[in-house]
């Protein structure tokens, strides 16, 4: 355990500047967001806590934004503003709206009907009586709202370095796709402790006297406006191109840290999720992505994979990974998920994903048309010897294997099947995995060697980037140390790679790695 | 000084006040007396305009209230509520200056104004900075009073003002309310449904039931000349107490030595007895009573 702190106060100390400038990102989304909030949601409960008949309809609107699951919400904001701030703070400010318009609202109306009349009574005008009776009143129910909205705030925000806001959701996701526990520690402490920190703050503005309350009231824009100045602060910087990466390529030796290292690749970089990271490419909003070379949307968006040329991807061939102990339960196991073994290779699972991800054919549908034209498939023998888990990670080509191969074991064997997918990344899914919570799951030989084994450079270099050798020592060493064997490789690779729109590599030279780096280097 | 003619207010087909006419001299405090919903308060609200009336005219010092701008108007009219309605973020020097405020009065003027108050209406210094709902009940109800008087507006309303205090309180604040002397000259407007209030303080009483006035005049009046049997019965219970409190020394035709003429029989028996050194005056006086009584019941 101490051991464990010591590697997380390391890594926060290593990462210090990216903490701080992550922990900044994060501050200045917040309130940013926050502070469009208040504009927007303390005269909306002004307005209804005047017009009564109207409350009901603003309260149910806000009410209703705020039941969109988040990542839902950012992912419909990206068609209408596209990727980056613009669209989380939108975001953000709609899921803070509800409290703070509600709060207004209950805080107006609740203030003593003999003390409104005895300001009508001595002749204050409307306004008046806004600003000198019923504000001033309402304001610790207001400040209650605005409390509210601050912690959820600060919470979504997280989600925020999706769609490439940045904030410490960054280290959270990153560190979730690489296994790596101090990132993850690294983004949700500091997170937490923001949330916690600014509930308390205000919790103690909320309890103030009436007095103080006065001088609160003014100086807490001020505050909100200086604290939300805090997000321009780090991207003060920009290149000739942007790229953008996911968060596990962002953390990865065969990712952005081996582009800088053998490479020396400087480019303008911001964090992005896969699932939109290839739209934003096609829309001209990133010049240079990350992506997996079997990706379906490579074809679909016109995208063209930069040679590797001083190859630090390693190979990413995919074999299913099975725990010992299913391999005992379920005798069959073995021999049928191996049916599917050399039968896909990069060309096939181009197209089965292009099918899935961009005509948006389900995968069941796609497994089955590939199963049939090999021969492979058969109808369901509908026997009870047992279920298999199968799981898969949170992406279509995850999605058609696990659909495969519960066809498969439905048709060849006696065992039912039960399928968990969409277990976020690498590190979910092999979790799930070791703590036996699914039986096998399709695994891919670099991320077994890079993520899971965290093999270090030596070792890499001596594996010297080939397939077989990369396979034999992951199934060598995932058997010794978690008793989980590596079965027959499917058949292709997909492996990391950088690609670019095919126009614009066409229009400046660009066909590899070092070309590209060459292109930035230029003035 | 102010004149109502035909004021009503309709809330759909319900006619809280239907109708409903009546004068008051300057100078005067005319009471508005009945039970709840005969429409007292709203008619008091329509003077100042928290309501407006369905039809009807409403002259104060001659002027029609209702081609005048509320605020304005309000700003010239004291309004005193049952609960007060001070405003709790503001403490007691800033709700009595509230009005001045309004009118941009110089700092040095209200600030003189609002001691003189305190110190008329029995408030120590040492609250003007206390908030609120660290006074009694009482004393937030002579804040109130002090609010609405600090503008020296000719015309104050009072809607049930000592209505939310205990009765020893009330007592208390009654004598305070009729010895304060910037009382004296103004012209004042009160709803109440206690009956005793309403005789202690009135100078006239309107009887009001189901939206109408069913009787307007002295207190001796009421309770000598009835209109009608609800009249009457309105009065019944407490009827000899209140016949004694208005009647006055004047009205029975004697002098005694040490009393005022206009006060009220009840207040020199009272008097009277806690001496106990005459009793022979004690007994005049109440025959005297009886026959005023009795030439009353013949007119």
């Amino acid at each position: 355990m101490n051991d464990q702190q010591q590697t997380l106060w390391d890594f926060m100390r290593q990462q210090s500047d990216k903490l701080a400038t992550q922990t900044l990102e994060h501050i200045g989304l917040t309130f940013i967001s926050l502070l469009l909030a208040v504009l927007v949601g303390l005269p909306l409960g002004i307005l209804i806590a005047r017009k009564r008949k109207l409350s009901g309809t603003v309260l149910g609107i806000a009410g209703i934004l705020q039941t969109i699951p988040s990542i839902a919400l950012l992912g419909f904001m990206i068609p209408l503003l596209g990727i980056g701030p613009k669209p989380a703070i939108v975001a953000l400010l709609l899921y803070a709206l509800l409290p703070i318009i509600r709060n207004t609202y209950t805080g107006i109306t609740g203030v003593d009907a003999a003390v409104k009349e005895a300001a009508t009574a001595m002749g204050m005008s409307q306004r008046q009586i806004l600003f000198k009776v019923e504000l001033p009143l309402a304001m610790p129910v207001i400040l209650a709202g605005i409390r509210t909205a601050t912690v959820i705030t600060v919470g979504v925000a997280t989600l925020a370095s999706y769609i490439a806001a940045g904030g410490l959701g960054e280290f959270i996701f990153g560190g979730i796709s690489l296994n790596n526990t101090n990132m993850i520690l690294a983004g949700a402490i500091p997170a937490a402790l923001l949330a916690i920190i600014f509930d308390f703050l205000l919790s103690r503005v909320q309890h103030l006297n009436t007095k103080k309350l006065k001088a609160v009231t003014i100086a807490l824009p001020i505050l909100i406006v200086v604290l939300s100045s805090f997000y321009l602060i780090p991207s003060a910087y920009g290149s000739k191109l942007t790229a953008g990466f996911t968060p596990e390529f962002m953390g990865r030796q065969d990712g952005n840290l081996g582009l800088r290292d053998k490479y020396g690749l400087k480019i303008h970089t911001i964090v992005i999720s896969d699932a939109v990271m290839y739209k934003a490419a096609y829309e001209k909003q990133l010049d240079v992505i990350s992506g997996y070379s079997t990706d379906g949307r490579l074809k679909a968006y016109n995208l063209v994979v930069l040679k590797d040329d001083k190859g630090i991807f390693p190979p990413y061939y995919a074999a299913p990974i099975v725990r010992d102990g299913a391999l005992k339960q379920f005798p069959e196991l073995e021999k049928t998920l191996n049916l599917l073994s050399g039968q896909i290779n990069d060309t096939i699972m181009t197209e089965l994903n292009y099918r899935t991800d961009y005509l948006h054919e389900s995968p069941e549908k796609v497994a089955k048309d590939f199963l049939v034209s090999k021969n492979l498939w058969k109808p369901e023998r509908g026997g009870n010897g047992g279920v298999v888990r199968i799981g898969s990670k949170i992406f279509g080509e995850q999605y058609i294997l696990a659909n495969m191969y519960s066809m498969l074991i439905k048709g060849y064997t006696d065992y039912g099947v039960s399928t968990k997918t969409g277990l976020g990344g690498t590190k979910i899914c092999f979790d799930a995995l070791t703590n036996n919570q699914i039986d096998f799951y399709p695994e891919y030989t670099g991320t077994g060697l890079l993520v899971i084994l965290q093999a270090d450079a030596k070792t890499v270099n001596a594996l010297e980037g080939s397939k077989e050798k990369t396979y034999n020592y992951d199934k060598q060493e995932f058997e010794k140390r978690y008793n989980i064997a590596w079965l027959k490789p499917i058949g292709f690779n997909n492996a990391y790679a950088l690609m670019m729109r095919q126009k614009q590599a066409a229009d400046l030279g660009v066909k590899s790695i070092t070309d590209l780096k060459k292109y930035l280097d230029k003035k | 000084m102010i004149k109502v003619e035909h004021l009503g207010k309709h809330f759909g087909r319900i006619k809280a006040v239907d109708d409903i006419s009546f004068d008051v001299n300057e100078h005067e405090n005319m009471v508005l007396l009945g039970t709840s919903g005969c429409g007292k308060t709203t008619t008091l609200k329509m003077l100042n305009r928290l309501i407006e009336p369905t039809h009807g005219k409403v002259f104060i010092n001659n002027k029609n209230i209702l081609e005048q701008q509320p605020e304005q108007l309000r700003r010239g009219i004291g309004y005193v509520l049952q609960n007060n309605g001070l405003f709790p973020h503001y403490t007691v020097g800033e709700n009595i200056a509230i009005v001045p405020q309004l009118l941009k009065w110089d700092k040095k003027q209200i600030q003189h104004r609002v001691s003189e108050l305190l110190e008329k209406l029995h408030l120590d210094k040492s609250y003007l900075s206390a908030y609120p709902n660290e006074l009694s009940g009482g004393q937030q109800q002579r804040v109130g009073l002090a609010r609405a008087l600090v503008a020296d507006p000719p015309v104050l309303l009072m809607d049930e003002p000592f209505g939310a205090l205990d009765n020893v309180t009330k007592a208390k604040i009654h004598a305070e309310f009729k010895a304060l002397d910037e009382l004296k000259k103004k012209t004042i407007i009160m709803v109440t449904h206690d009956v005793q209030e309403a005789f202690e303080l009135g100078d006239r009483i309107c009887l009001m039931d189901a939206g109408k006035i069913v009787q307007q005049g002295a207190p001796t009046d009421l309770l000598f000349k009835a209109k009608n049997k609800f009249v009457r019965e309105f009065l019944e219970e407490q009827r000899l107490q209140l016949e004694f409190k208005s009647v006055t020394l004047k009205d029975v035709e004697k002098e005694i030595n040490g009393f005022q003429p206009d006060q009220s029989v009840w207040s020199v028996l009272e008097k009277l007895k806690a001496d106990n050194d005459d009793p022979a005056e004690f007994e005049q006086l109440i025959t005297s009573f009886y026959q005023f009584k009795k030439h009353q019941a013949h007119e």
